[in-house]
């Protein structure tokens, strides 16, 4: 019981009911696959090894980069990156690198996002020292196209989107955001970390993007939280081959070989060639499914999606932000602050509540721009009656909140730590990141 | 044993269920119980102090007689000690100075005032920014976030605050609409000034992200963009607001909180500048303004910074107007445009439309700012 309730803490995705963690796409992760990637012929390889010897995993990772082709429309993969943000990352160090060859680099010096956008898309670009230029929704809850207009100058370098965004609102007008930053000289990087309810759907090539990157962990069913590793790859059209890291992998004359000859390359933003059982896993998951399988997968994760919308909304403490009638796609980002005006109780309160229950429940990025939220995304995994037992589950915390609220504000009752003490981690001066600086802080106090 | 202090304005919120925006002037409130409205102030305060019943026997509730906090603190069993008399059940906006001066001098740890923005306007006029104070939100009007979210809330921050444990302090705006305005369907806010209220953040979980920088750490760090990215011989006018003063604190120049600072090459060329001082300043030295919306209704110009006149403006142009907010400013006008009122139509028309408003080091927001 211990460790099963241990794996529950730590998202176990296998043994719950994993519709809590907003955003992160927690699927189920085929135990087959599991299996084929623990197999002697995938452990016991050694990145080191001659390519002649290895010929079974670069097929599998080249067969991987047509299938993501395919899906996205861009021209060439790259499974360097770790994970998204780090693919964001590599998007950035490629909208850099681009520029500098065309003599531009100090001029565009900005990249835009938007509010509802992964915050990795603005981090990630001001790592490399970019500005960031955040655009705020419009009263229907798309960018605001108005001020996106305003924003964009010959000093963009790149614009950087999640869409769907984590609303779950798909902005349809994309193709002219990226039209306009195009025109203006800059690169449009597409974050598909929100790809589930999407796939076979449409496609970053057609709505104007230059990259676009999807997590493996997340759409294509390989695990993580806790059971990773993760995989973010990482596409560019064909203009951008050239910058990818190296080495990435092709094919000539029956051999597949790691290619080193990409003369405008980044570098690398980590050793080797990504984590390769993780692209087996999702190469398996893909095969399985096949296109039509895929086209399903989206289906349904809207589907359920929208049950999950269609029931919470009935609580009248439970709403969310902008028109109702707006199509969400495969998550929804609810706000309770009736909930809140009406019990006191908030967000966070319910959040431990529902620690009880075994299950999750992810409120939001921060800062809250949507007041009291919580973020939901249920894929196309759950049955109808995991659905209902989640649904159910939140609903009966809803009405203790109205009912009975000093049990949600003394949760979790069931954890040998009950609250955290978070309130001294929003002062960068009580920050030690590493042992360097805690040392210099506290020889200084 | 704890001393608190304890102020409830007893008219405080009864215009509102009338419908009468607001309960500020005599006429009102007897406009507001001719329709019916009947006080709910006091009840406000029991659902606050209910909270502090499991440290009855520690504290002392330092407060004001019958309905101004010495039914609703007796009622639940606390120990009471009275330190202003109203003069008559119908109390107005002195007996709130007048009683929260006596807390005061009481020397009590927290004064607990129940009531709108208006009520948070006497206190502040009352006792100015040195007492550590909290509002338990009443009032048919509340845009300063001197008060907690409900009255719930506040009774739990105030147990935090008197058991010790961590609440972090903060200046926050004390602004009032006119209420004359409001009913006429405008909304005017203006900045009074500031009060020390506690914050928690304590219960704040999440997994995913990390937390948001607190206040101070956003000022600072889009204090330290403004600063670093400051040009030689360009005079930069600092409008009023804690964000601003920043920017004063990182230079380590002396600086006004409701005033106008002039700086030029990172030195002190006028602190507390009038119209006249700016007009000048402008006409010598090609300047930048920089500002910071009011909380409520996100005024750049106009509400609490007259001294920054349409003549000034017109002078310095849209061009070199910066605009610096942190991230929750922007967060509380939940979608609202940044507001402008100079009193002259034309450069309020020219102050008109998208502007980047810099929310931390090296980042931006595009946001709207339109005329009443």
């Amino acid at each position: 019981m211990h460790y099963l309730r241990l794996s529950q803490e730590t998202l176990g995705a296998d043994i719950n009911v994993e519709i809590g963690q907003g955003t992160c796409t927690m699927k189920y992760n085929p135990k087959v696959n599991e299996y084929i990637a623990r197999k002697p012929e995938m452990t016991e390889l050694h990145p080191l090894q001659d390519e002649s010897t290895v010929q079974g995993i670069l097929e599998i990772m080249y067969k991987t980069d047509l299938c993501l082709r395919e899906i996205s429309g861009m021209d060439q993969f790259t499974f360097q990156p770790g994970g998204g943000s780090q693919a964001i990352l590599t998007m950035a160090s490629i909208v850099r690198k681009y520029h500098r060859e065309r003599g531009e680099e100090e001029q565009r010096d900005e990249i835009i996002t938007t509010v509802y956008s992964h915050p990795s898309d603005a981090a990630a670009p001001a790592t490399k020292g970019y500005k960031v230029i955040t655009i705020m929704a419009d009263e229907e809850g798309y960018p605001d196209y108005e001020a996106f207009k305003n924003a964009v100058s010959e000093r963009t370098a790149a614009f950087f989107v999640a869409n769907p965004e984590d609303t779950g609102i798909f902005n349809s007008r994309i193709k002219e955001f990226t039209d306009l930053v195009r025109k203006a000289g800059g690169l449009n990087c597409y974050d598909q970390a929100n790809a589930n309810g999407l796939l076979g759907i449409t496609r970053a090539k057609e709505a104007g993007f230059d990259m676009c990157f999807f997590n493996l962990h997340k759409t294509f069913a390989a695990p993580h939280g806790c059971g990773g590793p993760g995989g973010g790859a990482l596409g560019v059209t064909k203009e951008l081959i050239d910058y990818l890291p190296k080495p990435i992998v092709g094919y000539k004359d029956g051999k597949y070989f790691l290619n080193y000859d990409l003369d405008k390359s980044i570098g690398k933003v980590r050793l080797f060639n990504g984590v390769p059982q993780t692209v087996l896993k999702a190469y398996a998951w893909i095969m399985s499914l096949g296109a039509e399988g895929l086209y399903e997968v989206a289906k349904v994760a809207a589907l359920n999606n929208n049950y999950l919308f269609k029931k919470l909304l009935e609580h009248k403490g439970v709403d969310v932000p902008y028109r109702r009638d707006i199509q969400r796609v495969e998550q929804v980002r609810y706000t309770l602050e009736k909930l809140t005006q009406d019990t006191g109780i908030t967000s966070g309160d319910i959040q431990r509540r529902v620690m009880d229950f075994g299950m999750h429940y992810w409120t939001s990025h921060h800062p809250y721009y949507v007041p009291e939220p919580i973020t939901l995304e249920p894929t196309e995994t759950p049955s109808k009656a995991d659905l209902d037992e989640y649904i159910n589950t939140l609903h009966h915390i809803f009405d203790e909140a109205y009912e009975n609220p000093e049990i949600i504000k003394k949760a979790p009752h069931r954890s040998t730590i009950h609250q955290v003490d978070e309130s001294s981690f929003d002062d960068p001066e009580k920050w030690a990141p590493t042992w360097r600086v805690y040392l210099r802080k506290t020889k200084e106090d | 044993m704890k001393k608190i202090g304890l102020i409830v304005n007893p008219i405080a919120g009864m215009g509102g269920k009338v419908g009468l925006k607001g309960t500020d002037g005599v006429h009102i409130l007897n406009k507001a119980i001719k329709l019916g409205a009947t006080p709910e102030a006091p009840a406000k305060a029991l659902r606050a102090l209910e909270k502090l019943l499991s440290l009855r026997e520690q504290l002392l509730i330092v407060t004001c007689s019958s309905n101004m906090g010495q039914i609703q603190a007796e009622s639940l069993g606390f120990r009471t000690k009275v330190v202003y008399n109203s003069k008559d059940s119908m109390t107005n906006s002195n007996d709130t100075k007048l009683g929260a001066k006596k807390i005061k001098e009481e020397g009590v740890d927290l004064l607990l005032f129940v009531g709108g923005d208006g009520t948070a306007r006497d206190v502040y006029e009352s006792l100015g920014n040195e007492q550590l104070v909290l509002g338990i939100p009443a009032g048919v009007k509340i845009h300063s976030p001197v008060y907690a979210s409900t009255p719930e809330k506040a009774g739990e921050l105030a147990l935090l605050y008197i058991n010790g444990e961590k609440v972090a302090i903060r200046e926050e705006e004390v602004v009032d609409i006119d209420e004359e305005a409001f009913r006429k369907d405008l909304v005017r806010t203006q900045l009074y000034g500031y009060l020390k209220v506690p914050v928690d953040k304590k219960f704040m979980q999440n997994k995913k992200a990390p937390t948001p920088l607190s206040e101070e750490a956003t000022q600072k760090a889009i204090a330290l963009d403004i600063v670093d990215n400051m040009e030689e011989n360009i005079c930069y006018i600092i409008g009023p607001g804690t964000t601003t003063r920043a920017i004063m604190q990182a230079l380590n120049l002396p600086y006004t909180l409701l005033g106008v600072d002039v700086i030029m090459n990172q030195r002190l060329l006028k602190k507390d500048a009038s119209e006249r001082d700016l007009l000048d300043y402008v006409s010598q030295y090609p300047s930048k303004l920089v500002l910071t919306p009011t909380g409520g209704q996100g005024y750049l110009l106009g509400r609490g910074n007259q001294q920054i006149s349409s003549k000034v403006v017109e002078k310095i142009g849209k061009d070199n107007i910066i605009i610096v907010s942190t991230n929750s400013k922007i967060i509380g006008l939940r979608g609202k445009p940044f507001m402008v009122y100079t009193g002259d139509k034309k450069v309020d028309q020219m102050l008109k439309g998208y502007y980047r408003v810099k929310v931390g080091y090296g980042m931006e927001i595009m946001y709207q700012v339109e005329i009443e």
